[in-house]
């Protein structure tokens, strides 16, 4: 099968800062992946080139096998994406906010409806968006980005500075989408958890550059050798994920 | 449906920018009250009958200057006609003379005496505008010549100090006050501020608030769908027209009531016009707002198109006072345009033969400004 995602050999810079040097990846249909790393590792150059926002300098994207240039209406259509610090318009409700975006992809006031459920953000449908809480806001970036169902959700960084309780809101979402469809997500994270938690293949990224990539259990028998990691010993094995960025870049993924 | 106008969009995006303009309390009072506040304040003060009151320092005694202590002619005129001050009632203030007018209204002169020294501190603070002195060769006023307000003290004063009769007599009785149509201040003053809040409701309102929704990565995200630029930009035009639409008509409704301000020329040239220059600053505001991120830089932008134009086009007082050369660039500014446009429609009962081309300039402007604006907007 075709990957929905296929990014090969990319680069970008920002005049003296090479952000992503020599990226590849492919996305399968139906599949979430992470993009783990510190901050300033390249994930939000790579999402963004992936969203068509950026341009690489050499290099290709396809999505859903076509390329942006000439085909932006289409791909536009067929992907859903939140941005790291999504702001609103603040004097628009929460229904005007979906139905504004909906509009976008001639869609009604049904499914607004139904992505007020979805989120769970039915009783806040009247609030200003400007007087959210941070969960909430994220919620509804989240909502936006699964207006149009999309086949592939782009999210960056959707859970940083949530406390675990929204946070735990945001994956629940996530995993529902997991069960009920078959959209593809990136998503870019710092947090090892989430990366855990959420996507069947993590590529560990730091200094532009794919340092290792994986499903988890990859990852982890890679770096033990011979030694399969017991999937009960989850303490053990966010240490031994941990460790092996350490022992990759001699830096801590939170830095 | 049609690729290149999508109306279900564009309905929702001006719905969505109408709710975010008039959900601000703010926009309703430096909107709609502030222009209405400068027109009362300014319409009140230029065109009430008030009276006038000027003053004027006598030199008593004075040296260092050689003036000459007599002064019978002065105290002459001052015994005869002017009501001496109680001391207490204005610091210094010697004497009072009133001149009742009906036509001009009246003129009030207050007299100090003082010496020199002190007289000079008195024209600096602003407290008199003209000195007077008496010697051998007669009567001698001394003032600023480029103070406009000296000018009309020294010559209503000197007029009467040289007349025969009483000062009463002397003033005022020759003039006939105009009551044309359209020649007062206030009629000069309302076509201008309507023309300036047009400037300033699209410069503030289009540029600032596109640069803060960059900022805010805000048109990062909505680009990020099919959402079509150009309906974008175009319905914050829309919105933009609608509220100055509604601005102007109740500045116009409010002069009207409080100032029998009315419109002596044709309302469709009128009309024409004011979307004219709604959309040459629509589209200068999309320009001006096109690269810019920061909040900052978008003030000093705006402020570099709307200061010169605010100072420049003829909002509060005529241009023609500015040099010769330059008239015919101001004359070309789009405010300028707008205003004389806007000015002559209200107060000279112009229609499209006087102001079309004006309008056809503006629209141009608008569209030219518009689609470079769009050719080079940033949205990231």
């Amino acid at each position: 099968m075709n990957p929905v995602v296929e990014v090969r050999d990319v680069y970008k810079a920002f005049k003296t800062v090479q952000a992503v040097r020599g990226v590849s990846l492919a996305i399968e249909r139906a599949q979430f992946t992470a993009l783990l790393g510190p901050n300033g590792a390249g994930k939000t150059t790579l999402v963004e080139m992936i969203e068509g926002i950026q341009k690489p300098d050499r290099g290709e994207i396809r999505i859903l096998g076509k390329e942006w240039k000439s085909n932006a209406d289409e791909l536009h259509r067929a992907i859903g994406l939140s941005l790291q610090e999504t702001r609103f318009i603040d004097k628009l409700t929460v229904w005007e906010t979906l139905r504004l975006f909906a509009s976008f992809y001639d869609l009604g006031k049904s499914r607004v409806g139904e992505i007020l459920g979805i989120i769970g953000l039915a009783e806040k449908q009247n609030a200003y968006t400007v007087n959210l809480s941070g969960g909430q806001r994220q919620r509804l970036a989240l909502g936006l980005s699964l207006i149009n169902r999309p086949k592939i959700l782009l999210l960056d960084e959707p859970t940083t500075g949530l406390d675990p309780n929204a946070r735990r809101e945001i994956w629940s979402i996530l995993l529902d989408l997991k069960e009920r469809t078959r959209t593809s997500l990136i998503l870019t994270t710092h947090y090892m958890e989430e990366a855990e938690h959420l996507c069947d293949y993590i590529l560990i990224m730091d200094r532009g550059e794919v340092l290792k990539e994986g499903t988890l259990e990859d990852l982890l028998e890679a770096d033990h050798g011979d030694k399969a990691v017991s999937p009960e010993d989850r303490q053990c094995r966010r240490k031994t994920l941990d460790d092996l960025f350490t022992s990759m870049t001699g830096r801590r993924l939170d830095e | 449906m049609n690729r290149w106008f999508q109306p279900i969009q564009m309905a929702h995006l001006v719905a969505a920018h109408f709710k975010e303009v008039i959900r601000q309390p703010a926009v309703i009072f430096w909107g709609i009250i502030f222009p209405i506040l400068i027109s009362l304040g300014l319409g009140l003060a230029f065109t009430q009958q008030a009276d006038v009151e000027r003053h004027v320092a006598i030199i008593s005694e004075d040296e260092g200057a050689g003036v000459h202590e007599t002064k019978a002619r002065i105290d002459g005129f001052l015994e005869a006609y002017a009501i001496p001050i109680q001391a207490g009632e204005a610091q210094g203030a010697r004497y009072r003379l009133t001149l009742p007018n009906d036509r001009t209204g009246a003129t009030r002169f207050v007299f100090f005496e003082t010496d020199w020294q002190e007289a000079m501190k008195l024209i600096k603070r602003g407290n008199i505008s003209l000195i007077i002195t008496e010697e051998n060769r007669g009567i001698r006023y001394h003032f600023d010549p480029a103070n406009p307000e000296a000018q009309i003290t020294y010559l209503e004063l000197s007029k009467i100090l040289s007349g025969d009769g009483p000062p009463g007599e002397v003033i005022g009785r020759n003039v006939d006050p105009l009551t044309v149509e359209g020649s007062r201040y206030i009629d000069f003053l309302v076509p201008g501020l309507i023309a300036m809040g047009i400037m300033m409701s699209c410069m503030w309102g289009i540029s600032y608030g596109m640069i803060e929704k960059r900022s805010k990565k805000m048109l990062r995200r909505m680009v990020a769908t099919p959402m079509r630029k150009s309906h974008f930009l175009i319905a914050l035009m829309v919105v933009r027209i609608a509220m100055n639409f509604i601005e102007a008509g109740l500045l116009f409704l409010f002069a009207w009531l409080a100032f029998d301000i009315s419109v002596q020329g044709s309302p469709a040239a009128l009309f024409a016009i004011f979307i004219a220059g709604n959309m040459a600053f629509g589209g200068i505001a999309i320009l001006v707002s096109s690269h810019t991120a920061n909040t900052e830089i978008g003030n000093g932008l705006i402020n570099a198109v709307v200061l010169p134009m605010s100072v420049l086009s003829g909002i509060f007082f005529s241009y023609h006072n500015f040099p010769d050369w330059s008239l015919p660039v101001i004359e070309k500014l789009p405010l300028t345009l707008l205003t004389d446009g806007i000015r002559s429609i209200f107060i000279e009962g112009a229609g499209f033969a006087e102001t079309g081309a004006s309008a056809m300039l503006l629209f141009t402007i608008g569209i030219v400004f518009f689609s470079v604006g769009l050719r080079v907007f940033k949205w990231h």
